[in-house]
């Protein structure tokens, strides 16, 4: 294994595995504050009890979020120094202000986890209110510096030497509204549809558990409202995608050839070797029209940019399939939910429709992941797009590959313990009064 | 520029003295429980979870923001360290990583398990190991092992920039430093008297093995480290942060000999505030000895300008959530004594 494939696969490890802890820390505080609004308003014992045992689960997520977090801000320098050196001042706004969002969320969380007892009830809510949003902007500014790198802006190069630098327009840089919007968006989704999933899967085996079912109310109805959503953001991405990177949206839609009225393919199998996809299900003019508003406007191939240049195509094509599939079969499963529910007036609990469920609980931090496959993979062989190139941002450092092995197996460790202690003390019915 | 760039510096070694105060203080606390002897050794690690749980995530957070404003405003230092000291950050981030997620873990399993038991011992050990890499990376820097050149490349190896006794000396030194101040702030979290008994001789132990570190790590600095040596020991505020330094340390250990704990913390910060100026003075200007200095690394002004008034926008918010934090959680440790006072 070359250094360049150990640092940039650490990264990636690294990323993908913090992404879940962080979409956790954003979603769940939402949920809480809205179980928690419940309980103050109707005094329900089930709302307080929801409360608590998503603040546990909250408490262990947010803990390896944050040490995983630490991780990544180290690895930038670790294994990216020379892009850290060059980049590092002019996306510096956004990382300095996710310091101070990241401060205030575990500042609040520590009162909303244990301060049960000693803050009266109005600030505790309070303060899981504070969590959902400082967590939710922490995320929105990370996002910004990632969407820099994409369409980076805010500095000038003169010689070699990066001048002018201005930090707000660095942060406000073109990509930056369409990919926060769609992450904040996802981070929702995931976890009301990951939510719903567990307790679904729960109330298969105890049918009559209250408990779950206003789980399944709460999360749903968030999962399903961000699913909704989430085409239009997804829209807005991909036009500005198409507008700013080219080269990333003809890896996605794996389009070879410059042409007027490009098809939209759906599936289909990208060969790098012979520059064709095929088995792809086209939808004549669908991606001219859906990445410029216009069918028979022109799109940009891969051939026209030399094979060096080039994002990998198959994995971008893929990830890109697969995040939409996902995203669609989330918004039909809502969809279905909502109809079944306004035609009953109550909770869709047939089994079928909760296996479904089930089926959807990872269906978000999938999709999430292939997202993020989408934009890193899609913006090679540049770390700073058009700028600096990854394999010119690697560290000097030899033998990588010994701490990428080394944060492998010690994610794999702190994955397979999260899991044990979630199954032992989160995934589990309590006994409630049942109410019906 | 010069001054926007020494602001910012201040900011951030102000964010580390801070850090140091309360996060080290956190790691200390998993050396106090890996410590803990006698029949009251589980009461001991109880009282150390207890007393961290609500708190340490905040702590953590100040070393973050230390480090964001270094790659932030001093990019060229930020390179230069993540390069030559890269296997002992990854050895320190792995503690990290593994104090964090074992202190959850240990935290919400049953008191039975035996993966709880497990989970408390690397919690523990990696309390250890992290600021003992913390001290080997200022020592590092401090020693002026780490030669860059001109235009920000590091001139040594992998190893060499901080594989020497020195930086393990201030590794010993940090943690130490740590669990002394954990010792002394622990003091204040119980009523049990056999409890606080004995975390009043550690910490007298510990205080005494710091005041011992201190010397034999001066005196082998001038081995290593002729700047900072230089500055520490001839410089014209030498002499009076020595003074400061050692009546606070006498105060910390007068204070805990006569149990008046309130004013052993005080002087304890007092004391590790001292330590780290001290260190701060002598290796300034640079951040990184001799080559790299706060002005020649720092950042353009268009960058510094708006990320100072971020910071002081950000200060104003964060200062008093954190301060609220503590009061929610730590001011029944300031009414315990008023308690004792009375019973006195």
């Amino acid at each position: 294994m070359s250094d360049l494939l150990a640092a940039r696969s650490q990264m990636a490890l690294s990323l993908a595995f913090h992404i879940i802890f962080a979409v956790i820390g954003i979603g769940m505080p939402l949920l809480m504050v809205i179980a928690e609004a419940l309980w103050l308003r109707t005094r329900r014992e089930v709302y307080l009890a929801l409360v608590k045992r998503w603040a546990r689960g909250t408490a262990i997520m947010f803990a390896v979020g944050a040490v995983s977090g630490t991780v990544l801000s180290f690895e930038l320098g670790l294994l990216w120094p020379t892009f850290m050196a060059y980049a590092g001042p002019i996306i510096g706004m956004p990382f300095s202000l996710e310091g101070f969002a990241f401060f205030t969320e575990a500042i609040f969380l520590g009162i909303y986890l244990y301060g049960w007892q000693r803050v009266p009830e109005k600030v505790h809510w309070l303060a899981g209110v504070l969590v959902w949003l400082s967590g939710t902007l922490s995320g929105i500014f990370v996002v910004t510096a990632n969407a820099w790198m994409n369409t980076p802006t805010g500095f000038e190069i003169v010689n070699g030497e990066v001048i002018d630098v201005d930090p707000w327009a660095a942060m406000f840089n073109p990509a930056a509204f369409s990919q926060t919007l769609h992450m904040t968006i996802a981070a929702f989704q995931a976890v009301g549809f990951g939510v719903a999933g567990v307790h679904a899967f729960l109330l298969l085996r105890q049918p009559r558990n209250l408990f779950h079912r206003k789980a399944i109310a709460i999360a749903l109805t968030v999962g399903t409202l961000a699913a909704l959503v989430q085409p239009i953001s997804g829209d807005i991405s991909a036009k500005q995608v198409a507008a700013y990177q080219p080269i990333k949206l003809a890896a996605m839609e794996a389009q070879w050839e410059t042409e007027a009225g490009a098809p939209l393919r759906i599936g289909g199998w990208p060969d790098e070797d012979a520059e064709v996809t095929r088995y792809a299900l086209e939808v004549p003019y669908a991606l001219s029209l859906l990445a410029y508003g216009d069918p028979g406007a022109e799109v940009m191939g891969l051939k026209d940019v030399p094979p060096e240049d080039r994002p990998p195509v198959l994995i971008t094509h893929l990830a890109f399939q697969a995040m939409v599939g996902l995203g669609m079969a989330m918004l039909a499963i809502g969809m279905l939910g909502a109809w079944l529910a306004w035609r009953r007036r109550r909770l869709p609990d047939s089994p079928w429709y909760l296996k479904l469920l089930v089926l959807s609980a990872p269906m978000g931090f999938l999709a999430i992941e292939f997202g993020w496959i989408v934009t890193e993979v899609g913006r090679q062989p540049w770390i700073v797009y058009g700028y600096m190139r990854t394999a010119d941002a690697v560290t000097t450092m030899p033998n990588l590959v010994v701490p990428f092995v080394t944060f492998t197996i010690l994610y794999l460790v702190l994955g397979v313990s999260v899991v044990y202690l979630m199954a032992k003390f989160v995934f589990a019915s309590p006994y409630l009064a049942e109410e019906e | 520029m010069g001054t926007l760039a020494l602001w910012v510096a201040l900011f951030m070694f102000g964010a580390l003295v801070i850090y140091v105060l309360t996060g080290g203080a956190d790691f200390g606390g998993g050396i106090v429980a890996l410590l803990a002897r006698g029949p009251r050794r589980e009461a001991i690690r109880e009282l150390v979870f207890h007393a961290l749980a609500p708190i340490w995530e905040a702590n953590h957070v100040w070393l973050i923001v230390a480090l964001v404003l270094l790659f932030v405003a001093f990019p060229k230092a930020f390179a230069a360290m993540t390069t030559a000291l890269h296997i002992p950050l990854t050895v320190m981030l792995i503690g990290i990583v593994l104090r964090g997620a074992a202190f959850v873990f240990a935290q919400y399993d049953e008191e039975t398990s035996r993966a709880r038991a497990w989970w408390q011992r690397v919690f523990m050990w990696s309390s250890l190991m992290t600021p003992v890499t913390f001290g080997i990376v200022v020592g590092a820097v401090a020693s002026g092992r780490i030669r860059v050149d001109a235009s920000g490349q590091v001139q040594v190896g992998f190893i060499e920039g901080w594989m020497a006794l020195f930086p393990f000396l201030v590794g010993g030194f940090a943690a130490t430093l740590f669990a002394y101040l954990a010792a002394i702030y622990l003091t204040l979290e119980t009523d049990d008297t056999e409890i606080r008994d004995w975390l009043r001789k550690l910490a007298l132990g510990l205080g005494i093995a710091l005041g011992i570190g201190a010397w034999v790590t001066l005196w082998w600095a001038q081995h290593e480290t002729l700047t900072v040596y230089d500055r520490l020991v001839h410089s014209p505020l030498a002499r009076p942060f020595h003074l400061i330094t050692g009546l606070a340390a006498v105060g910390a250990l007068g204070a805990l000999w006569y149990r008046r704990y309130t004013l052993a913390r005080v002087a304890a910060a007092v004391q590790s505030v001292a330590i780290m100026v001290g260190w701060g003075l002598a290796q300034y200007p640079a951040l990184i000895v001799p080559d790299v200095t706060v002005a020649k690394s720092a950042a353009p002004a268009s960058v510094l300008r708006p990320l100072l008034f971020a910071l002081l926008g950000g200060t104003v918010l964060l200062v008093p959530s954190f301060g609220y934090l503590y009061w929610v959680f730590k001011q029944h440790t300031l009414a315990m004594r008023l308690q004792n006072q009375r019973h006195r």
